[in-house]
């Protein structure tokens, strides 16, 4: 061989190393976004199902109490957008039960034994959820009415439970608890220390809350719409003051349960919180930056609105306390900071904002009890207008958190890469699911425009066709 | 018995059940495909009422199999995932499918979008327990090896005769399975035609396993030594073709209830029977259950937890098939027919 070949060999392997090596980056990036879609896909379901039983249940309990006609047509039309919802959460979250192997095998490999105890009793809430559902969307003439109610009682519960239970899971990934790590290996595993690693409390209930906040909100919006067209409809109303009630609570909780959520990554993850804060420096008295674009090779956020001190203040209550700053860490270990502190901002603004409207209708609700009339065009406009925001801050908010643990999938322990599938190839199969997402996610819309459209109950005149869930 | 074999014996009881409930919502799937005949109609529409309320439940039985696979056995897990990833986002693509299908046809009034969400829900139905099958029979095949957590066979290793034909059995099973259990449900008429089904059906898991068997011999050969072999396996054919002959006996005469035990006890021995002959592998030849066990304090905290829900989740079931399948859900005896109501 020749050294002009010998060299051409070289660069030949070389090239062909080069192509593998970049083969894998984008499969991991592939399988990043699988998992992204999915998630993001299967938690608006998953939102759903946590507070629609809620709300389904207590409009039939007003009915019952009450003999509201209104409440009772509410609670089956509820139950039948619950029918449809239901079954699109249950199958996107069974992907992703698989998906958890077939994409990050190595993560469930190391993970599984550890964390394994709340996706087993997360089992157990969706057989007592599914089965409940069953009976309450299928069972309104089958059953005496205490049994029908109680029955959406356990459902509502068991979707919580669910959450809870998952949220246990992600908790762990975002602080790793329960095991000592031997040579890469996990040794000592104790799986109940595991499924309560610190910060557990925040997350869950944060998680939780949220849940509420985003369906009242995206339900209350739609009646409030429909109510700016006809402002007596007494269906509208009943719906209305059921979902503004429980969101409205779940908004004005939410900020103080995120400020704990905060104060937590202070201590677990501060590369995270200096991500999501948009702040580079260590510094004494750190000031809350508001928006702004982070410049990550200049180490600064720019055009942001600076509130000195606030961040120290936020992070540890204490205005002088120390805050580390992203450049206190190896760059390979930063989250996208762009992305997460993005996502953030959102997140925290649409909080403030439902918030915000959260007061202002238990305001004029308060208000409406001496004689003043009920929510005017105005603020009905404002509701609809707010009907998306409680999701868009939900995702936006597992975006700050998924985005934010990168480049680990363990935070501290194992990295992302480590964690993916040896499977070449994975754009078809992440484009195979996107397009049945987007495929299903049109045909709910569809789906529950007509259920909504002929919506009853004009005027005050009790609502005479009443639909039973499903067909009988 | 180690608690892994415990767990093993818990994960064979959740494929059990997930093959006798969720496998059955999918046999009605099938025959939603092959409904004919002048009651094609109301075929699909009793097929329609019997999934309804209790699909949603029926399939968490495979969540739990997964989830006890991977915290009891998370190498096997892994190493499944990555070996059996195709067949397995095949399953998922049906799963999907056919529970959305089914619950928009059900929410959708209108005939002709019904008959295009039909076409996809029987379709689906179809997809998922051929690709579960053959998903099982890639594990039973000595097939999946493993280097250093990489597939030897590559990929596609799975692809093999043996497995397809587990495939087409899973879904002659189903299907089977499914036409006994509407054959209580239907009356006059339309129980005539799903005895027929299920007798037709019947054949068609006898011919499926007479051609898995046959393919075992050269390409499952750890499995066909054991099914062929071990002292249990001639008591277990036995009692296996015991159910299958009451079953067609009842069938034939018109006993639905006494056909729809039969079949029930014919598929759990038969699946039963694999879990049997492939003790202690999960995936032959490499993934035992106790080389690809989690830690032991792992394993029994999820014995405790999984005791702990049974109490709860039986009588729920309990209560949901009592209140849509009537008074004797699971009796085996044909009572007075029922007035009235239906
Ligand atoms: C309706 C949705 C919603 C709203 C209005 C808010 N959040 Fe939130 N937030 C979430 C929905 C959410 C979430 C999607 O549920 C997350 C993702 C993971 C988690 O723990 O909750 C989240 C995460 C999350 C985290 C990261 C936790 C972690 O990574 O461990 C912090 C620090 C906050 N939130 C703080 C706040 C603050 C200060 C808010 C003030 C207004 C706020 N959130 C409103
Ligand atoms: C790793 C993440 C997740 C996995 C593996 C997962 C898995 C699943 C599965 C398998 C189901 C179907 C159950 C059935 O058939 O009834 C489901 C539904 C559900 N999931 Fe998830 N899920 C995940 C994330 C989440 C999150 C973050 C939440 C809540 C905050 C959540 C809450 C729910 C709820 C309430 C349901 C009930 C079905 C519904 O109402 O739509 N899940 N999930
Ligand atoms: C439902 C709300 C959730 C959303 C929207 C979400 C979003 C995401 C996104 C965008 C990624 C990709 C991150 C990246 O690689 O850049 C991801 C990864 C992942 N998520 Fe979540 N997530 C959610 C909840 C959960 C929960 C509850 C779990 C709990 C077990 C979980 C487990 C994982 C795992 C294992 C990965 C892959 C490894 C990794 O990238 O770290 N996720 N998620």
């Amino acid at each position: 061989m020749t050294p002009r070949e010998r060299l051409a060999a070289i660069t030949f392997v070389a090239a062909l190393r080069e192509r593998r090596y970049s083969r894998a980056v984008s499969d991991l990036l592939w399988a990043r976004w699988m998992m992204g879609t999915s998630l993001a896909f299967h938690i608006v379901f998953a939102a759903i199902g946590v507070a629609m039983p809620l709300f389904m249940v207590l409009a039939e309990w007003r009915w019952r109490r009450s003999g509201s006609d209104v409440h009772l047509e509410l609670a089956k039309r509820w139950a039948k957008g619950t029918a449809i919802l239901f079954a699109v959460g249950a199958v996107s979250g069974t992907v992703i039960s698989f998906e958890l192997g077939l994409l990050w095998p190595r993560f469930m490999e190391f993970a599984g034994p550890i964390i394994g105890m709340p996706f087993s009793l997360e089992g157990f809430a969706f057989f007592t959820e599914a089965i409940f559902l069953g009976i309450y969307l299928y069972g309104w003439d089958r059953v005496s009415p205490r049994v029908h109610l109680a029955s959406g009682v356990v459902v509502a519960v068991s979707g919580a439970a669910s959450a809870f239970f998952v949220t246990l899971a992600n908790a762990w990934m975002n602080h790793p608890a329960g095991f000592a790590l031997v040579n890469g290996v996990a040794a000592d595993v104790d799986p109940i220390a595991a499924m309560f690693p610190p910060g557990w409390a925040h997350e869950v209930v944060h998680v939780v809350i949220s849940c509420y906040v985003a369906t009242g909100f995206a339900v209350a919006g739609i009646h409030a719409w429909a109510l700016r067209r006809e402002p007596g409809n007494a269906f509208h109303r009943a719906a209305l003051g059921v979902a503004l009630g429980v969101g409205g609570v779940a908004a004005l909780l939410q900020p103080l349960s995120g400020d704990f959520s905060a104060r937590q990554l202070a201590v677990t993850q501060p590369v995270k919180l200096a991500a999501l804060e948009g702040h580079f420096h260590t510094e004494r008295g750190a000031p809350l930056r508001i928006g702004g674009l982070p410049d990550v090779d200049a180490a600064e956020t720019r055009w942001a609105i600076e509130i000195p001190a606030g961040l120290s203040l936020l992070a540890f209550h204490d205005p002088g306390a120390e805050v580390k700053g992203l450049l206190e860490f190896p760059r390979d270990r930063w989250p996208l900071v762009v992305p997460v502190h993005l996502a953030f901002q959102l997140m925290v603004g649409l909080g403030t904002a439902l918030a915000a409207v959260s007061l202002a209708f238990f305001w004029l609700a308060w208000r409406g009890r001496t004689g003043t009339p009920l929510l005017g065009r105005r603020f009905l406009t404002v509701v609809a207008l707010a009907s998306p925001l409680g999701f868009v801050a939900l995702e936006a908010g597992w975006m700050v958190t998924e985005l934010g643990r990168q480049p680990y999938s363990v935070w501290g322990v194992q990295r992302t890469s480590e964690a993916v599938t040896p499977v070449p190839g994975l754009a078809l199969p992440f484009w195979i699911f996107t397009a049945i997402y987007v495929f299903l996610g049109v045909m709910v819309v569809v789906l529950l425009r007509r259920q909504i459209a002929h919506a009853p109950g004009g005027g005050d005149a009790p609502a005479s066709v009443v639909v039973s869930g499903g067909r009988t | 018995m180690s608690a892994a074999d415990l767990l093993g014996a818990v994960t064979l009881a959740a494929v059990v059940f997930y093959a006798l409930l969720g496998g059955a919502d999918f046999g009605g799937g099938i025959w939603d495909l092959f409904a004919s005949g002048p009651r094609a109609k109301e075929q699909r529409a009793l097929i329609e009422r019997a999934i309804g309320p209790i699909w949603e439940a029926n399939h968490v039985w495979l969540i739990l199999a997964v989830v006890v696979l991977f915290t009891g056995f998370p190498r096997a897990f892994a190493a499944v995932s990555i070996a059996l990833f195709v067949p397995l986002v095949a399953l998922l693509v049906g799963i999907v499918l056919r529970g959305a299908a089914f619950t928009f046809r059900l929410y959708d009034g209108r005939d002709p979008v019904q008959r295009a969400w039909g076409a996809v829900f029987s379709m689906s139905s179809v997809l998922a327990p051929l690709a579960l099958g053959t998903a099982v029979g890639a594990l039973a095949s000595g097939r999946l090896r493993f280097e250093s957590g990489v597939p030897a066979g590559g990929f596609m290793a799975w692809l093999a005769p043996f497995p397809i034909a587990i495939g087409l059995f899973a879904t002659a099973l189903f299907a089977y399975v499914a036409a006994t259990y509407l054959a209580v449900e239907a009356h006059g008429a339309l129980r005539d035609d799903f005895r027929r089904r299920g007798i037709i059906a019947g054949v068609a898991v006898f011919a499926a396993a007479a051609l898995a068997l046959a393919l075992a011999h050269g390409h499952a050969p750890l499995i066909f030594a054991a099914l062929t072999g071990r002292g249990w396996a001639l008591p277990f054919h036995a009692a296996t073709g015991v159910a299958a002959i009451v079953a067609f006996y009842a069938l034939s005469t018109r006993r639905v209830r006494l056909a729809r035990a039969a079949a029930v006890a014919q598929t759990a021995l038969i699946i039963a029977g694999w879990g049997a002959s492939q003790y202690p592998y999960l995936v032959v030849p490499d993934l035992t259950l106790a080389n690809a066990s989690a830690p032991a304090r792992t394993q029994e905290l999820l014995l405790w937890a999984l005791g702990a829900g049974a109490l709860l989740l039986f009588p729920c079931l309990y209560l949901l098939f009592r209140i849509f399948k009537g008074d004797r859900p699971f009796a085996i005896v044909d009572g007075a027919p029922r007035r009235g109501a239906r």
